[in-house]
């Protein structure tokens, strides 16, 4: 009995596996989690209420983006944000939202969770959604006066949605 | 049994350009036969030197290296000087560390913006999305988990990236793969705490958010998740240090650094990746024809030469032990050759052991230098058979533009006059 036991263990990653662990989760309900939870997937999961245009966006960026992303996007000291569609095949690939980057709703993600960089998740909703418009449509994906909200922002198609390859679970050659 | 070879045998090359047999490591004696004799020339009376006549200092609560070893430093990135917001970086010093546990103050590091100062009181870790029973652990209370020690290496996916470039970078091996240290990580299985969550059939992705300024996040598979990563809280027997992730991170053996995600604080189980821009616009590969490799999450099999490498100064024709690492994100080493004549020929080098999965490995190699032009390289094979490609097929295969895994073979040139340099070759 005891030898069948410590082999039953031995055929395991992790010995002292499920069985023995102590339980010591609490619950929590997903609504006491949602100051937490503000992931947004690629079809729109996880969108707030609010909405924004690109000149309100221009404003906002003039004040809290440029210095770090340059005006009009062109970047320096930190990333370009728009330009260099059609170039990833080429020599001189230029990576931007508007070239690389598949998905829309990364741009409301990204910048409410970790822009601007001195001051992260201060950025209400409606400014969040102005500045992905004002991106959008530095890019020349959306027009000057199209409203960006939680219907309409899942809905653009970025340049290179079809670009990526998934590799996993496979590898690259 | 095997007949044993005379002594100095083998001094013999097995290799071009000097390169030993790696046995002589094996057994002392040659090595001392041929170090020995230099040492004899010295027939100076021996100092007594004054830490032998004076007591020496008391100990002190948290021990630092000897002042004489200040220069081995972590390398910090010299685009921001100021501290900035934004992404840093603090490269490890391999040309000056051996074996194959990296020390917590020399541990590698990529921030995405600074290092919190997390109180472990405060800290929670979340687990929900598709689970039964969403959940929420202290720290106090992961520490009483039944624990999980393994050895593991760390490599951020932008690795040795300047090796992608036209040009070879003239840096140490520090400034050119300094992103990879290796380490003993203890703490809970991700499993476990999955499992207690009880996971939706549905699930196939766990999606992990860092608890820091910058709230990576990654979308790992959960088959991995299952299988060998860890909830760490230790490193090396002590606790996390805050810039590896303090009070606790992921350990994702094998696979990007960046995934590996440190402050942990959120894990949502998902049917599908979340496309986050950590997935999408870093630490994706850019091939040569404009397509994206996106989800390449192993590193695969890599290796270095530390000693000698750029910074070294060779003293003069004799015996240098070649020392260096070798790791594979797929699995276990098997085997590292090493060249003196810029792949010509190779030697089979000693492998210093254990030699563990999704570890650091040290090899070794004896090598004669005759005090001429040498190129020193090396390529590792791992237990999937895969063999470390050189510069020019990993570029050939991908194209140069990828900036991520890079693990292409890496090339010292040693001059006559005993400097060493990186060269492409």
């Amino acid at each position: 009995m005891f030898m069948r036991k410590v082999l039953v263990l031995t055929a395991l990653a992790f010995p002292a596996a499920a069985a023995e662990a102590p339980h010591l989760g609490q619950p929590i309900t997903e609504a006491d989690i949602a100051p937490w939870a503000i992931d947004i997937a690629p079809d729109g999961r996880g969108l707030p209420a609010g909405s924004g245009n690109a000149a309100k966006g221009e404003e906002i960026y003039v004040e809290k983006c440029a210095a770090c992303h340059g005006f009009d996007g062109a970047g320096q000291p930190a990333d370009a944000l728009a330009g260099g569609q059609g170039s990833l095949g080429t020599a001189k690939a230029v990576k931007t939202i508007g070239s690389f980057w598949p998905y829309a709703t990364i741009i409301f993600d990204y910048t409410r969770r970790a822009m601007p960089l001195n001051n992260p998740q201060t950025l209400t909703n409606d400014e969040v959604y102005a500045l992905t418009a004002y991106i959008l449509k530095l890019n020349g994906i959306i027009g000057a006066k199209d409203v960006m909200n939680a219907k309409s922002l899942p809905r653009v198609k970025m340049p290179n949605r079809d670009g990526f390859v998934q590799i996993w679970p496979g590898n690259l050659k | 049994m095997a007949k044993r070879k005379q002594p100095g045998t083998d001094l013999e090359p097995v290799a071009g350009n000097g390169l030993l047999h790696r046995r002589m490591f094996l057994r002392g004696g040659a090595v001392a036969g041929v170090l020995g004799a230099a040492s004899l020339a010295q027939a100076e009376p021996l100092a007594v030197p004054e830490w032998v006549t004076k007591p020496g200092k008391r100990p002190q609560p948290y021990t630092q290296p000897s002042p004489f070893e200040q220069g081995v430093q972590r390398m910090l990135p010299d685009q921001n000087p100021l501290y900035e917001p934004g992404s840093a970086s603090g490269r490890t010093p391999h040309q000056f560390l051996e074996g194959m546990v990296t020390p917590n103050g020399l541990h590698f590091e990529v921030t995405h913006n600074g290092v919190p100062e997390i109180d472990p009181a405060r800290h929670l870790l979340v687990i929900h999305g598709l689970v039964k029973r969403p959940l929420k652990f202290t720290v106090d209370s992961l520490l009483r988990y039944p624990m999980t020690s393994r050895l593991h290496f760390i490599e951020c996916a932008g690795n040795s990236a300047s090796l992608y470039g036209s040009t070879a970078v003239k840096g140490s091996v520090q400034q050119l793969h300094g992103l990879l240290s290796g380490a003993e990580w203890t703490g809970v299985p991700l499993s476990v705490l999955l499992d207690e969550a009880g996971i939706d059939p549905k699930a196939k992705w766990v999606y992990a958010e860092g608890g820091d300024a910058s709230s990576v996040t990654r979308s790992i598979p959960l088959a991995k998740c299952m299988d060998d990563v860890l909830v760490a809280l230790y490193q090396n027997g002590e606790r996390l240090r805050p810039n590896n992730g303090y009070p606790v991170r992921l350990l994702v053996p094998g696979f990007q650094g960046n995934m590996n995600i440190k402050w942990l604080r959120r894990l949502r189980l998902t049917e599908e990746p979340m496309q986050t821009r950590y997935e999408t616009s870093r630490y994706s590969l850019l091939l040569a024809d404009g397509k994206t490799a996106q989800f390449k999450f192993q590193l695969d099999a890599k290796s270095i030469i530390t000693r000698p490498s750029p910074g070294y100064q060779m003293q003069g024709p004799g015996l240098y032990e070649i020392s260096g690492l070798a790791w594979s994100g797929n699995g276990t080493v098997k085997q590292v050759e090493v060249s003196a004549d810029g792949g010509k020929s190779w030697a089979v080098a000693a492998l210093s052991g254990p030699v563990l999965p999704k570890m650091l490995t040290r090899f070794r190699a004896p090598w004669k230098w005759d005090g001429g032009p040498a190129v020193l390289q090396s390529r590792v094979t791992d237990d999937t058979g895969y063999v470390q490609p050189t510069r020019d097929a990993l570029i050939a295969a991908r194209g140069n533009k990828a900036n991520y895994h890079y693990n292409g073979m890496t090339s010292w040139n040693v001059a006559g006059g005993g400097e060493v340099t990186h060269v492409y070759a």
